[in-house]
């Protein structure tokens, strides 16, 4: 069973030619059919967490270890993480212009599955899973993430998702920006993932909404570079009444 | 409209549609058009013809003192049966029918080459095999002439191939009769050392239609400038381009389609990528509508690919209209980078850096390769790109 293990993780950006410390010692176990979601108010470094675990070359990490399955991710490149089974659904996917849609699932897949896929059975697969979005044939020939909507991106994200069948999925904040009709249609994307029982979840949000249509196991606050409190779903009961002002305040943050 | 999207630090987009009683097209040259070398000036750099491109690097082309060497580029013609391959003297009456040189080098090079290559396609011949003209540098200084005729209801596509090192200025004559349709594909495969100046003249028959696709990927100058004309209405032309600049390159295409007919059509698609230290391309796309060419129809676009810091792109599109008598007129131009916000994307789903790379390189030039319509061509240009790639970064 894979299992993500992340123990007092440091990590530190450059801005303002000064180095800033975001992550302050984080430590969280995601294993295999398991849903983390990870709440914490804006700049407590839950983006940075899921970036970091990506591998983006803007952060640096200055301390801890980071494994799935026993192998140290933190020696990974970036897409050695991703054919190791790391996913990020990033919160704003970035255009590729040039590369259509199909040709980047493919070049993606081929990838990670360590083989092209058989065509027939490819384009029955994408078909079908696009279908389940309510994602339109055509965007199929349309350049990647290039003047798509929000929800568009979101739905290729998890479309992405879907494909790709990761260990460990980082959702940073998928639910940003959606309408309620697409939150639910990209949330069932998720829920379908998950009830394969080969994914472990990690749901970075900052609301509570979508938490009612994906169910965690757990929940965690984040804040000030580090979790502050676990719990489970009755967690995000309590922020959704309380809000993060008892955690923003005070100590947590110090 | 004009429209500039995306442009990274170190490139300029500069757009303009003018509406003008008189062409700047031709006012802002030098000098007027001619054969003679001796009617231009020695440029200096700060004309607009010659503002983007480094004179140093021009190896004497531009101020007399390249002189030809006897064996400077070797030519050869493989042409399929009933095309006639001719070496002729300047007095023939084909040579400069399709146009005059307007800068110095393409007057220079018409001042200085021996004998002038002519290929002619007879009329309502319509071949099924390409033309091939291979011009490889042998390492010395050259300067030619090639015309290439088709007669009325004629077809044939030209392949000319340009590879070795040389230091080569030239003119190049497409005589398109009425109804008759020519490709023609211009690779320039040069040696990095290679210098090429070339300026080329389609005159555009009646009901004619004149395709081209210039493809520059070598040298260490390449100054191309397509020109087109028509002779007579219904004429069309689609000009296609890449370029892939390395580090250190200057690849430079200027563009001049005349719309000095009435009922005319001009398509123009550019694409360039660029990658490395001082790797500069430049496009100039001017396009003139006479006051008599009603019924116009024209586009034109140039887009350019930033693949690393430390390049530089200069993108002119100038459309001048003297006539609102028109279908259509309209230009684009932008410049946009491969990030590393791109790159991080690409990798994170698994996809390593280099073939990241080629993903968008190969997504970005597939649409005007696929123009081509010649197989193996078309397989060795997407090779050639993989090279490019592969070579440096």
């Amino acid at each position: 069973m894979a299992t993500l293990e992340i123990r007092d993780l440091r990590v530190t950006v450059e801005a303002d030619n000064a180095t800033k410390e975001i992550l302050k010692g984080v430590d969280l176990t995601v294993k295999q059919g398991e849903t983390h979601a990870i709440m914490g108010p804006n700049g407590s470094g839950k983006s940075t967490l899921a970036y970091s675990l990506a591998g983006h070359p803007k952060y640096t990490i200055t301390g801890g270890t980071v494994l799935l399955d026993g192998e140290d991710v933190l020696e990974m490149s970036v897409d050695e993480r991703a054919r190791a089974g790391l996913f990020l659904a990033m919160q704003y996917p970035v255009e590729v212009p040039g590369v259509s849609v199909s040709n980047f699932l493919r070049t993606s897949a081929t990838a990670i599955r360590g083989e092209a896929p058989k065509l027939r059975t490819w384009v029955k697969e994408v078909k079908e899973a696009m279908e389940r979005l309510n994602m339109d044939p055509a965007f199929a020939e349309r350049n990647v993430n290039e003047g798509f909507s929000g929800g568009e991106k979101k739905r290729h994200e998890i479309l992405q998702l879907e494909l790709l069948k990761p260990k460990v999925a980082i959702l940073d904040e998928t639910d940003s920006g959606l309408d309620v009709d697409a939150l639910r249609i990209v949330s069932e994307g998720v829920n379908r993932v998950r009830e394969t029982g080969e994914v472990g979840t990690l749901l970075i949000t900052h609301y509570t909404r979508i938490l009612r249509y994906i169910k965690p196991d757990y929940v965690h606050v984040f804040s000030g570079g580090r979790i502050v409190e676990s719990g489970g779903a009755e967690l995000a009961d309590k922020l959704e009444d309380e809000g993060y002002e008892a955690y923003t305040k005070g100590g947590a943050s110090a | 409209m004009a429209e500039a999207q995306n442009i990274p630090v170190g490139s300029t987009t500069a757009g303009q549609i003018a509406v003008a009683a008189e062409s700047t097209v031709a006012t802002r040259m030098s000098a007027p058009p001619s054969f003679d070398v001796a009617d231009f000036p020695v440029p200096h750099g700060r004309e607009e013809e010659w503002r983007f491109t480094p004179l140093e690097r021009l190896r004497g082309l531009h101020d007399g003192t390249a002189v030809a060497t006897g064996e400077g580029v070797k030519v050869a013609v493989e042409a399929p049966e009933g095309v006639t391959v001719e070496l002729v003297d300047r007095d023939d009456p084909r040579l400069g029918k399709a146009g005059t040189p307007v800068d110095r080098i393409a007057a220079q090079a018409y001042s200085a080459f021996e004998k002038a290559g002519v290929v002619t396609v007879p009329k309502e011949t319509v071949l099924t095999e390409p033309i091939r003209i291979a011009v490889h540098g042998e390492g010395g200084v050259a300067y030619g002439h090639q015309v290439v005729e088709l007669g009325a209801f004629a077809e044939a596509v030209v392949v000319i191939d340009h590879t070795g090192d040389a230091v080569l200025a030239a003119n190049v004559d497409y005589i398109l009769g009425d109804g008759a349709k020519l490709t023609v594909v211009s690779v320039q495969d040069w040696d990095d050392k290679a210098v090429h100046v070339a300026q080329h003249n389609a005159l555009i028959g009646r009901d004619a239609t004149f395709k081209s696709f210039v493809v520059t990927f070598g040298g260490d100058l390449v100054r191309l400038h397509p020109r087109v004309a028509y002779a007579g209405t219904g004429g069309e032309a689609e000009l296609f381009g890449l370029y892939f600049t390395d580090a250190g390159q200057h690849q430079e295409h200027r563009l001049l389609v005349d719309h000095n007919t009435p009922h005319c059509k001009s398509n123009v698609a550019y694409k360039g990528a660029l990658q490395g230290e001082a790797a500069h391309a430049v496009w100039i796309g001017d396009v003139l509508i006479e006051a008599k060419a009603e019924g116009t129809d024209t586009y034109e676009m140039n887009r350019n690919l930033v693949l690393t810091d430390g390049a530089r792109v200069d993108s002119v599109p100038n459309l001048e209209i003297e006539t609102g008598e028109i279908v259509g007129a309209g230009h684009a131009s932008a410049t946009g980078r491969f990030d590393d916000e791109q790159l991080f994307y690409l990798m994170a789903r698994g996809i390593p850096a280099d073939e990241a790379r080629r993903l968008v390189v190969r997504g970005f030039f597939a649409e005007l390769v696929q123009q081509i319509g010649v197989d193996d061509i078309q397989e060795r240009l997407l090779v050639k790109i993989d090279e490019e790639l592969e070579a440096t970064v």
